[in-house]
């Protein structure tokens, strides 16, 4: 087992490196410029954003930049942000707890909606429930997010006043008020993604489900004169998680990465809307570090996944 | 003639004969801008007005919580690292100049005294220096006190290349000398008949020499305040999260009576326009939102029945269309439009002319820019009452017509004009925004219409506004035959503006496509008259030539004006704030107060 992961975590090296090449490589690509902004001041002549240009080495060839920032990042030095001359990691690490907050109530509230619904739909197939729970479903994955979340925003804020749509990190009251401005915030962005996410996850779980309910252990189970509720809680469920089980691994760097939409219209600090402001304004490190850190999540995330099966079923062994 | 008639003018203002607001009102019909009067008036020996200020609470603070809405957020609070405009708003909550613009075009001292003048001794005949009292008494939020020092450190702090600040451009011109802790004295390398750039609005903040010191030059990144400012303003400084928010608390010494009104200050950032309006309008979560770059119609809708409203500021930006002089299409020595070549079609005046009948501005404004644009003939627009005598456009697609057919350009088969085997083609580019896609459609059908074929290209802005060498879709480069943008005008005179189409400046492979004459223009009386005017210590002369220069663009047609563009915020209905066309929008945050 410790055999398998340490496998594992070596052969993670040299992809990692393959990637953070790929992107490094595909951002030093891509037009544009961080002190585009700087060209359309008349106040500020041209030859200030060339010595800007020199001075973050941003006119060496591409190798030599990669190479520096390899070098950098091995010794744990992330580099600053062209735009807000900070930090990196301070950067990053600033963002973490709303991201984490709001995305990873989002996905608790979709495993918390999905699972239920999702095995009873399955116990029930075809009954008015299921078609219910089928046809919600089919409509939640088919709403984008900037749809219902302006859609929310629409209903909730303007015309019934109830919720801000505005995030605020610096609430002002303190203790139980404090929870509740939190809570009361959090509202909308968190639906607006649980529900998007619960929806093609109760499809997962219920046609995983129905593969395993189907088959003769289950019948002997309830042959044998188990309850319902322990043969499906007990026998089914535990081997119908497997794939679910995959599914959530892989979303849970998403949880970390944020959620690129959602953010930008609530104006949530999280890791999405930093990442995609700093691809707007060409802030190469900002982009590079937070694509990276997503990439050693998928890696990471996906070993977990790999090591569950094995608890979950022991017929599957890791060697 | 013209000018002597002035000298008797200001004579009259400085010996009271004449009313000075008459002066200005003159000035601006002979097509001056009112800032560009002002300062005439001050070089002419006339003590600069102060406009009124209108603000009312008789007591600091009690003012509750000012919310402000960027929505970009400011990512950084060192004023001279202030890369946008999002920057400079941040730190100027906290940091303050030597004075600021106000709506009128005139300055406002702030950490000044006074306003320097003639009679105050404070500029000098030749325009070589400038001289400014430090109100005494200024102290910076820890306590420390402001001094003559810390000016002459910012001058220095910013010109000194390793620091790589932004306001560079604007110090590395002069030098700051101490006369005594509460004067400073600066010696312009040449004479500059405006003096006002440094030490003046945003990019003229000053920064504490005692808390920068250490960190001028290559250590300038490290200096922790760069994230916690200490600065003099009516705010002092509580939190900074980069892209997301700034908080703030009421300075209790606040240097100036009464003021400020908030006793906190927000600004989070982040989000898109028309939900930064929606916040401050229909909610009214907000009090204050910045760049209101949403159509008219939105924001009219917003408004009705709304918390909120919108409210505008005019300066002399202006948007519009840029004809290639030079050949985009042949290259030389890997040079596309390159200042060796003619353009074409364009060099013909008759094509220049008429396509100048064929942008309908009127429609552009109704359409469009509604209430935060206003139709213009000139290059050089200034405040409300700015109307060139010189200068007028129409919109006239018969008289396009004809100037073409007369020109020889003559209808083929296929509708397009031709003339010797050359069609009338056009490459049109802009960036990405709507208004400018809306525009170039509006144009594209009156051209049609004329028989010219408008192809339309749009790139991205943060690729079309950059310096990128290596992209072919930057508008310095020019590689089509027209292209529309915006140019800010960021402090009310005119030498920034005009000199960009100097033909020292054409941008070519030479320069890396840094020269700022796009159009790739050359025209040997613009070039003198701009020379002239850059050395010309003679307030009215030097107006007059920049009149010129502006009408010899016009003749030429070098650049047909769409719009001149309003600055649109939107403010809650009980916020009175101070916005100017010619500063940032937190410029005069001292002044903001609320009504009940």
């Amino acid at each position: 087992m410790s055999q398998y992961v340490l496998r594992r975590l070596l052969i993670a090296v040299p992809s990692l490196l393959g990637i953070s090449l790929v992107l490094f490589t595909v951002l030093a690509l891509a037009p544009g410029d961080p002190f585009s902004e700087l060209a359309t001041n008349p106040n500020v002549p041209p030859e200030v954003g060339l010595a800007l240009r020199t001075k973050f080495g941003l006119d060496d060839p591409i190798y030599l930049r990669y190479l520096r920032w390899l070098v950098a990042m091995a010794q744990g030095d992330w580099g600053f942000s062209f735009v807000s001359r900070m930090n990196v990691d301070t950067l990053i690490l600033q963002r973490l707890p709303t991201t984490l907050y709001v995305i990873g109530s989002a996905q608790l509230l979709a495993l918390l909606i999905a699972i239920p619904v999702g095995v009873y739909a399955a116990t029930r197939p075809y009954t008015i429930f299921d078609q219910i729970a089928n046809t919600l479903a089919f409509i939640g994955f088919s709403l984008p997010t900037f749809f219902t979340g302006i859609l929310f925003i629409l209903i909730f804020s303007i015309t019934l006043d109830w919720l801000p749509f505005v995030y605020s990190t610096d609430i002002k009251a303190t203790g139980v008020h404090w929870v509740i401005e939190q809570v009361r915030q959090a509202i909308m962005p968190v639906m607006v993604l649980g529900l998007f996410q619960a929806a093609s996850m109760t499809r997962f779980v219920r046609s995983a489900m129905l593969d395993v309910i189907r088959l003769d252990y289950v019948t002997t189970a309830r042959a044998k004169g188990l309850g319902q509720v322990r043969v499906i809680v007990k026998h089914a469920m535990r081997n119908a998680m497997i794939p679910v089980v995959t599914l959530i691994a892989l979303q849970m760097p998403a949880v970390f990465g944020g959620a690129i939409v959602t953010e930008q219209i609530f104006r949530i600090p999280g890791i999405g809307s930093l990442l995609i402001s700093s691809i707007l304004s060409n802030d190469t490190p900002v982009v590079m570090a937070v694509t990276f850190v997503f990439a050693c999540l998928v890696v990471l995330f996906n070993l977990i996944a790999d090591v569950l099966y094995g608890w979950l079923d022991p017929r599957i062994s890791l060697r | 003639m013209l000018h002597t008639d002035l000298r008797t003018m200001i004579e009259g203002v400085k010996d009271g004969r004449m009313d000075r607001r008459a002066f200005i009102q003159r000035m601006i019909g002979l097509g001056l801008t009112a800032p560009m009067a002002t300062q005439l008036l001050a070089i002419g020996g006339v003590a600069m007005a102060q406009s009124p200020s209108s603000y009312k609470p008789t007591k600091r603070g009690g003012g509750g919580p000012l919310k402000l809405l960027w929505w970009q957020a400011p990512t950084l609070l060192n004023p001279h690292f202030a890369t946008g405009t999002k920057d400079q708003d941040g730190s100027r909550l906290f940091y303050e100049p030597l004075a600021s613009w106000d709506a009128d075009g005139n300055l406002n001292p702030i950490l000044a005294a006074e306003i320097p003048s003639i009679q105050n001794g404070g500029l000098s005949a030749d325009a070589k220096s400038v001289t400014w009292k430090l109100k005494p008494g200024v102290k910076w939020h820890d306590g420390k006190p402001v001094t003559a020092d810390d000016v002459v450190f910012t001058c220095e702090y910013a010109s000194d290349p390793a620091t790589a600040a932004v306001s560079i451009g604007i110090y590395r011109d002069l030098t700051a000398e101490k006369v005594d802790d509460l004067t400073v004295r600066l010696v312009f390398k040449n004479p500059t008949p405006f003096w006002a750039s440094a030490f003046v609005g945003a990019y003229g903040c000053i920064i504490p020499k005692g808390l920068f010191a250490e960190y001028k030059g290559g250590k300038s990144r490290e200096a922790p305040n760069n994230l916690k400012p200490i600065g003099t303003g009516p705010y002092k400084f509580i939190e900074f999260k980069p892209g997301d928010l700034i908080r703030g608390e009421i300075n209790p010494d606040y240097h100036m009576p009464n003021r400020p009104c908030f006793d906190t200050i927000e600004m989070k950032g982040g989000g898109d326009a028309v939900s930064a309006a929606r916040a401050v309008i229909q909610t009214g979560e907000y009090d204050f939102a910045w760049n209101m770059q949403v159509e008219d119609e939105v924001l009219q809708r917003l408004e009705k029945g709304g918390k909120g409203k919108t409210i505008y500021a005019v300066g002399g930006d202006v948007e519009f269309i840029m004809l290639n002089c030079s050949d985009p299409n042949t290259e030389i020595d890997g040079e596309r439009s390159s200042i060796k070549t003619k353009h074409p079609l364009l060099s013909d005046p008759a094509v220049r002319k008429a396509l100048a009948l064929l942008v309908d501005r009127d429609a552009v404004k109704k359409v469009i820019y509604g209430r935060a644009g206003r139709t213009t003939a000139n290059y050089l627009n200034g405040p409300e009452k700015f109307v060139s005598k010189n200068t007028s456009w129409e919109f006239n697609v018969e008289k396009a017509t004809k100037l073409l057919d007369e020109a020889g350009w003559r209808p083929s088969a296929d509708g397009i004009r031709e003339k010797d085997g050359k069609k009338l083609k056009l490459l049109y580019q802009t960036s990405i925004n709507g208004p400018r896609q809306k525009t170039q459609a509006i144009v594209k059908q009156a051209c049609q219409k004329a028989g010219i074929d408008v192809e339309l290209k749009s790139v991205v802005a943060s690729v079309f506004f950059s310096s990128d060498v290596a992209n072919p879709d930057t508008y310095s480069k020019f590689y089509a035959d027209i292209e529309m943008f915006q140019i800010p005008m960021t402090q009310p005179d005119p030498a920034q503006h005009m000199s960009r189409y100097h033909s020292r400046n054409v941008a070519t492979k030479e320069n890396k496509w840094q020269g700022t004459n796009f159009p790739r223009w050359v025209n040997q009386d613009f070039d003198a008259a701009v020379d002239a005017a850059e050395s010309e210590t003679d307030p009215v002369k030097r107006a007059a030539l920049y009149i010129k220069c502006n009408d010899l663009m016009w003749q030429d047609t070098v650049v047909i004006p769409v719009m001149h563009r309003l600055k649109v915020a939107a403010c809650s209905n009980t916020l009175r704030p101070v916005i100017s066309g010619w500063a940032n929008d937190t410029d005069n945050l001292q002044d903001w107060y609320r009504e009940a």
